[in-house]
C-alpha cells in the first residue's frame, strides 16, 4: 500500500520543518543536492531505537510463521532433534503428501464454494437494502437502520445455539446452505453500513438525469449505481470472503460429517488425527494458511480499507 | 443528500392535518404509498434473512432460557428464572465472567497502548513501513483455528519453539507448561491474542492518525510544543473516537471468544481458560442442557447490550464535555 508523500511527515523525529525537496527520502537521491542542508547521520541515529523496536516486533510476528514453514520441511524425528535450525536434509514429503491427497483439495473447494456463495448473497441483498437506505426517505427508515446496526453488537455466539436448532428443524445440517445463509445474515449489518455510506456519496443529479430519461428506481440502481459502486462492492466482497473462509464455529456446528468440512475444521481434525506426527501437522498448517495469505497480499487495500471503514462507521 | 425518490414533501407523522381529500390529494397519498412500498420492497430480502437467521434465534434463546429443555421437541418444562439463579451460583460461569473481565483489562492496559505506539511509529516516514504494516496485520487474516493449532504446538511443553528459544538464551526457568498450567494458561492465551489481533487495532489507529489534519500538529509545533505535548494534547484527543471503537471491539471480542480457546485448550486445564461461549457450547452441544445453555447466551447478549448502550452514553457525554471545556479554555 503506497501512500502519498504529504501524509508521511507527521514524524516527531524531525525537529524543524524540512523543505519538501529534502523530505523526499529516496535512498541516494539527497547526496547531490548540496543546497538543502540535511543532517542525515543525526536523523538515522535518532530513528535507530525506532528501527530496533520495529525489527523486534517484526521478528515476533514472523518467527512463528517461519518456524511452521521450516518445520514442515523436516521429518518428525528431525524436528525433535533439531527444533530450531534449518532442515537438514530438506524433506518435501510432508507437503507433497498432503498436496497429492484429494482430502486437502476437497476442503479448499468447500471453503471456496461457501465463501463465494456467502459473498454473492450478502452483497446482493445488502446492496438492495443500502440503496433504499441511502436514496429513499420513507417512514420507518431510521428504525430499520438502527435494527441492522444493532446487529453489529450481537456476538455470533449468542445466536449459535438456537440457530443450530433452527437449522436442524429446517434440515439444513450437513448442507452448505446451513453455513452460507447464516453467514450472509450475520454479514448484513457491516455490509449495509459500508455500502450505504458509499451510495450516499453519489450525486443526486445523476439520479435526476436517470429518472428524466425514464429510469425506474431499480433501473437506476442496476444500471447506474452498481457499476459506479464497483470499488465498494469489491471491498465488501473481500470482507465477506475472508470472514467466511476463516469461520470455525458455524461449520463446526453444522457439518457433522466430513463431506462439507472447510479448511479451519480440517486443520483441527488433522491435528487430532496426526498429533504424533508434528512435522506433518506443521506442513498442513502452512498449506492451510497459504490461500488466506495469498488473498491478503492481492486484496490488502480492500481488506484493510473495508475493515477500518466498517469499524469506524459502525 | 439530494435524492429524487423523495415524496413530494418531507412528511412526518403529523401530516394528517391535510385538507379534505380532493382528488389531487388522494393522488398524492397514493403516490406516497407507492413510494413507501418501493422503498421497503428493496429491504425485503435483507429483512427476511436478518429476521429469520439473526433476530429469531436470539428471541428464541431468550424464550428457551426459562425452560428445562434437552433440545428436542418444544420446550415445555417451565422453570422460571431457575437457570439464571443456577448460572450465577456456578463457579465455572462466575470464572468465565472473571476471565472475560481479565482479558478486557489486559487488552486495554497492554494491547491497545502497544497497538497505538506502533501506529504512531508507522505513521512516520520509516524505511520499510509498508512491509511492517503488512506483516503486523497478516495474522489477523489467518483463521483462529489455524492460529490456535500453530500456537498449541509452539507452546507445547518441553518440545515447542517457546521452550526451545528460552532454553537457547538461558531462561529455561521462564518456560513451563504454558497452556497446561492453570496459572499460566490465560497469560499464554493473551499472548496469542495479542499476536493475532494487535495488527488490526494498529490499522484502525493508523487510519485515525491519518485523518487528523496535519495543520493542527504543525500549529502546535510552531507554538513550541514538544513531541510528547503534541501527542498528548493534539493527537490523542483527536484520536478518541478511534480508540473508543478499538475498546468496543476488544470487549465484544472478549465476550464471544470461542475459536481460539476451543482449538487450543477446550477450556482446560480444569476450566481455567473457559469462556462464556465455551461453557455455552459444552452445555448446549455436549450435555444437552439447552435451556441452561440458552440462559448463558442471554447473559452474553445482555452484557454486550448493556455495555454498548452504557458505554456509548457515558463516553459520548465525556467527549462532549472535553470539547466544550477545551473551547472555553482556548477562548481566553
Amino acid at each position: 500500500m503506497r501512500l502519498p508523500q504529504k501524509r508521511a511527515g507527521l514524524g516527531t523525529s524531525v525537529s524543524a520543518p524540512v523543505p519538501p525537496a529534502a523530505s523526499a527520502s529516496e535512498p541516494g537521491a539527497g547526496s547531490g543536492t548540496g543546497a538543502v542542508p540535511r543532517p542525515p547521520r543525526r536523523r538515522s541515529l535518532r530513528t535507530l531505537p525506532l528501527h530496533l523496536v520495529l525489527i523486534a516486533v517484526g521478528a515476533v510476528m514472523a518467527v512463528p510463521l517461519l518456524y511452521a514453514v521450516l518445520s514442515g520441511f523436516k521429518s518428525t524425528d528431525q524436528l525433535s532433534g533439531n527444533p530450531v535450525g534449518l532442515p537438514d536434509p530438506w524433506v518435501g514429503a510432508n507437503y507433497t503428501g498432503i498436496l497429492v491427497s484429494g482430502d486437502f483439495w476437497r476442503l479448499v473447494g468447500n471453503s471456496t464454494l461457501i465463501a463465494t456463495a456467502t459473498a454473492l448473497i450478502v452483497v446482493a441483498v445488502s446492496a438492495l437494502a443500502a440503496f433504499s437506505f441511502a436514496r429513499f426517505a420513507f417512514r420507518g427508515r431510521e428504525v430499520l437502520f438502527t435494527l441492522f446496526t444493532m446487529g453489529l453488537m450481537f456476538p455470533f455466539a449468542v445466536a449459535a445455539l438456537p440457530l443450530f436448532l433452527l437449522l436442524r428443524s429446517m434440515n439444513l445440517l450437513d448442507n452448505p446452505l446451513g453455513v452460507i445463509l447464516p453467514q450472509a445474515a450475520f454479514g448484513l449489518p457491516m455490509t449495509i453500513i459500508i455500502l450505504r455510506g458509499f451510495f450516499r456519496q453519489i450525486p443526486g443529479e445523476l439520479e435526476e438525469a436517470a429518472t428524466l430519461d425514464g429510469c425506474s428506481p431499480f433501473g437506476f440502481f442496476w444500471r447506474v449505481l452498481l457499476p459506479m459502486a464497483r470499488p465498494a462492492l469489491g471491498t465488501v466482497s473481500v470482507l465477506a470472503v475472508v470472514t467466511s473462509w476463516n469461520n470455525f464455529f458455524l461449520p463446526l456446528l453444522v457439518f457433522t460429517d466430513d463431506t462439507w468440512w472447510t479448511i479451519p475444521i480440517g486443520v483441527q481434525q488433522f491435528q487430532g488425527q496426526y498429533s504424533a506426527d508434528t512435522a506433518r501437522v506443521f506442513a498442513y498448517l502452512v498449506l492451510a494458511m497459504v490461500p488466506a495469505l495469498a488473498f491478503y497480499s492481492v486484496a490488502e487495500r480492500q481488506l484493510v480499507g473495508g475493515l477500518t471503514a466498517g469499524a469506524t462507521k459502525g | 443528500m439530494a435524492s429524487t425518490f423523495l415524496p413530494d414533501k418531507r412528511t412526518g407523522p403529523e401530516t394528517d392535518l391535510s385538507p379534505p381529500p380532493t382528488s389531487a390529494a388522494r393522488g398524492r397519498r397514493r403516490r406516497r404509498a407507492r413510494h413507501w412500498l418501493t422503498a421497503v420492497g428493496f429491504q425485503v430480502p435483507a429483512l427476511v434473512l436478518f429476521g429469520v437467521l439473526v433476530l429469531l434465534p436470539i428471541l428464541f434463546a431468550v424464550y428457551a432460557a426459562f425452560f428445562r429443555w434437552g433440545g428436542f421437541g418444544m420446550p415445555s418444562d417451565f422453570v422460571g428464572g431457575d437457570n439464571f439463579v443456577r448460572l450465577f451460583q456456578d463457579p465455572v460461569f462466575l470464572g468465565d465472567l472473571w476471565r472475560c473481565f481479565l482479558l478486557v483489562a489486559l487488552s486495554l492496559v497492554l494491547q491497545l497502548p502497544f497497538a497505538l505506539a506502533l501506529a504512531v511509529a508507522l505513521n512516520q516516514r520509516v524505511r520499510g513501513r509498508a512491509v511492517y504494516r503488512m506483516l503486523f496485520f497478516a495474522p489477523y487474516v489467518l483463521s483462529e483455528a489455524i492460529t490456535g493449532v500453530l500456537f498449541a504446538m509452539i507452546f507445547a511443553p518441553g518440545e515447542g519453539l517457546a521452550d526451545e528459544l528460552l532454553g537457547k538464551v538461558g531462561l529455561e526457568g521462564l518456560g513451563g507448561e504454558w497452556f497446561a498450567d492453570p496459572d499460566m494458561v490465560m497469560a499464554t492465551l493473551f499472548l496469542v491474542m495479542t499476536w493475532k489481533y494487535f495488527g488490526f487495532h494498529m490499522m484502525l489507529h493508523l487510519a485515525g492518525l491519518q485523518s487528523i489534519p496535519k495543520e493542527l500538529t504543525e500549529a502546535a509545533l510552531i507554538d513550541g510544543a514538544g513531541p510528547w505535548q503534541r501527542f498528548r494534547n493534539v493527537t490523542l484527543p483527536l484520536l478518541a473516537p478511534t480508540l473508543r471503537i478499538s475498546i468496543f471491539l476488544s470487549v465484544i471480542g472478549a465476550i464471544q471468544l470461542f475459536d481460539l480457546v476451543w482449538v487450543i485448550t477446550q477450556g482446560g486445564p480444569d476450566h481455567h481458560s473457559e469462556t462464556m461461549a465455551v461453557t455455552m457450547f459444552q452445555y448446549g452441544f455436549k450435555r444437552y442442557q439447552v435451556g441452561y445453555a440458552s440462559a448463558i447466551s442471554v447473559v452474553m447478549f445482555g452484557i454486550s447490550l448493556v455495555f454498548a448502550l452504557a458505554y456509548q452514553r457515558f463516553v459520548l457525554r465525556r467527549d462532549l464535555e472535553g470539547a466544550t471545556t477545551t473551547m472555553r479554555g482556548g477562548g481566553k
